[in-house]
């Protein structure tokens, strides 16, 4: 088995026997079910600010996954080991990067439906929103990747790895969300995939030359 | 001239008459500049004495700009060859920009509230100033959680040139999504072409916010090498 595959499957049964999405799920729902608690049951202002209130409810349950995803890499001697291996730390990186995304990017994507629906959002918008997730959580992923490596030695390091991401997560919520609230579909979704795959292309890069210097 | 410098003993016999001299330049330009702008500047016949704001508050915003860009270049240099003054520099820069950046939000807010009505406008470029200023704290704040001196200058490295190719790309985020929303009732400055009366009050603080950027900055650095002198004598006299 390759050095990707091996790591993709390691990555998935850790995810999936620490309790999987349940928890991201329920924390997405959870701030979610928050908005019209403080906003109120207005239907009508509750249609124009569900999909954004959507996708930043995304971006905060990805945020909160990030913090142990090196750490315990770094604790455990595995970074060690997947520096010793001769496949490029990249790889390893991207593959923590995507199995990170189909255990938790994806249910998330599919929990966006319902919690839109619960939001108020038209149903014809429904398609927008989950398209717009599952490209924007990979997005997420992708440059959280890099925060959650450069603190991966900071005792409770949350905080801080939440303070470097946040404006990292600038332009796909930007695009996210525009698509999310139908304005400008075609324009918005094709810069949101473009967020997405420079996300994919260089977060593995910048993760793995932080990593490198975390074991030293 | 960087190769002259990058001997930390050059650097510190250089910077000892540098930084004072800067120092002393930018408060030249200041007591040139401020009256100029303050008093000897015309008023501008849409926004009236408010103008005068703008004296402190652009320059501010090109040099936190121009101390993030030094930054990076700073940062590129102690990834590459691994050189101990270009991660001091790079460290030493952080609290001027972030300072410059502050200046440059709550002067632009003070000038918005009698011009644009509104305290805070969530116009292309203050917006993306705000993501400048939150990059600049994400950065100080890693340079400060890790103990170990060289891991987290290269660490803070990586992130300041992650910082450097998310910037533009909020910038241009920024102003797609404020042309989407901009609200039609706010009244642009800078529509013109700006006066030469008005350009040379503005160019003389731009002056003396860049000389004072490089005094603060090299002033930063000596602290930070003399910082470290410290601690290698206090460990020597811990072994001996």
């Amino acid at each position: 088995m390759s050095a990707f595959a091996a790591t993709f499957w390691r990555e998935l049964q850790l995810m999936w026997s620490g309790g999987g999405a349940l928890a991201p799920i329920g924390y997405f729902l959870g701030a979610t079910m928050l908005v019209p608690l403080a906003m109120g049951p207005d239907r009508a202002l509750l249609e124009a600010a569900g999909p954004p209130l959507v996708w930043i409810a995304a971006a905060l349950s990805i945020l909160a996954t990030l913090e142990r995803l090196f750490q315990a890499d770094l604790e455990d001697g595995s970074l060690d080991q997947m520096l010793l291996s001769p496949a490029p730390l990249e790889l390893i990186t991207l593959a923590k990067g995507a199995a990170l995304w189909v255990a938790i990017g994806l249910p998330l994507t599919l929990a966006g439906a319902p919690a839109a629906i619960a939001l108020q959002a038209p149903v014809d918008r429904l398609p927008f929103i989950v398209i717009s997730l599952a490209l924007g959580t990979a997005a997420f992923v992708g440059v959280g990747l890099v925060g959650a490596a450069l603190t991966a030695s900071v005792k409770r390091g949350g905080v801080l790895l939440t303070l470097i991401v946040l404006p990292l997560f600038a332009p796909p919520i930007i695009f996210g969300a525009a698509v999310a609230s139908g304005e400008d579909v075609t324009a918005a979704l094709s810069i949101l995939a473009g967020c997405a795959l420079g996300a994919a292309a260089l977060g593995p890069i910048a993760a793995a030359a932080a990593l490198r210097l975390q074991s030293e | 001239m960087f190769a002259f410098l990058a001997n930390p003993a050059r650097f510190m016999a250089f910077s000892a008459w540098a930084a004072p001299v800067l120092f002393a330049g930018a408060l030249v330009l200041f007591a040139a500049g401020i009256p100029w702008a303050l008093f000897y500047s015309p008023a501008d016949y849409q926004m009236g004495e408010t103008v005068r704001i703008m004296y402190a508050h652009v320059p501010a915003a090109w040099w936190s700009m121009g101390a993030y860009a030094f930054m990076t270049g700073a940062s590129f240099v102690g990834l590459v060859w691994r050189h101990v003054l270009a991660d001091v520099a790079a460290r030493a820069a952080a609290p001027v920009g972030a300072v410059f950046a502050a200046i440059c939000l709550i002067t632009g807010s003070l000038w918005g509230a009698p011009t644009w009505g509104t305290l805070w406008e969530w116009d292309g470029r203050m917006t993306s100033m705000l993501v400048l200023f939150i990059t600049y704290l994400g950065y100080i704040a890693l340079w400060s959680a890790i103990e170990d001196e060289e891991k987290a200058a290269r660490l803070a490295a990586i992130l300041c040139l992650v910082g450097a190719v998310n910037l533009p790309i909020v910038k241009f985020s920024v102003d797609w999504w404020s042309t989407l929303h901009q609200p039609a009732s706010i009244m642009r400055s800078g529509g013109s072409a700006i006066s030469g009366e008005m350009l040379g009050p503005l160019l003389t603080m731009g002056g003396a916010y860049l000389l004072l950027f490089g005094a603060l900055t090299l002033m930063n650095m000596r602290a930070a090498i003399f910082r470290r002198r410290v601690e290698a004598a206090e460990l020597r006299k811990a072994q001996a």
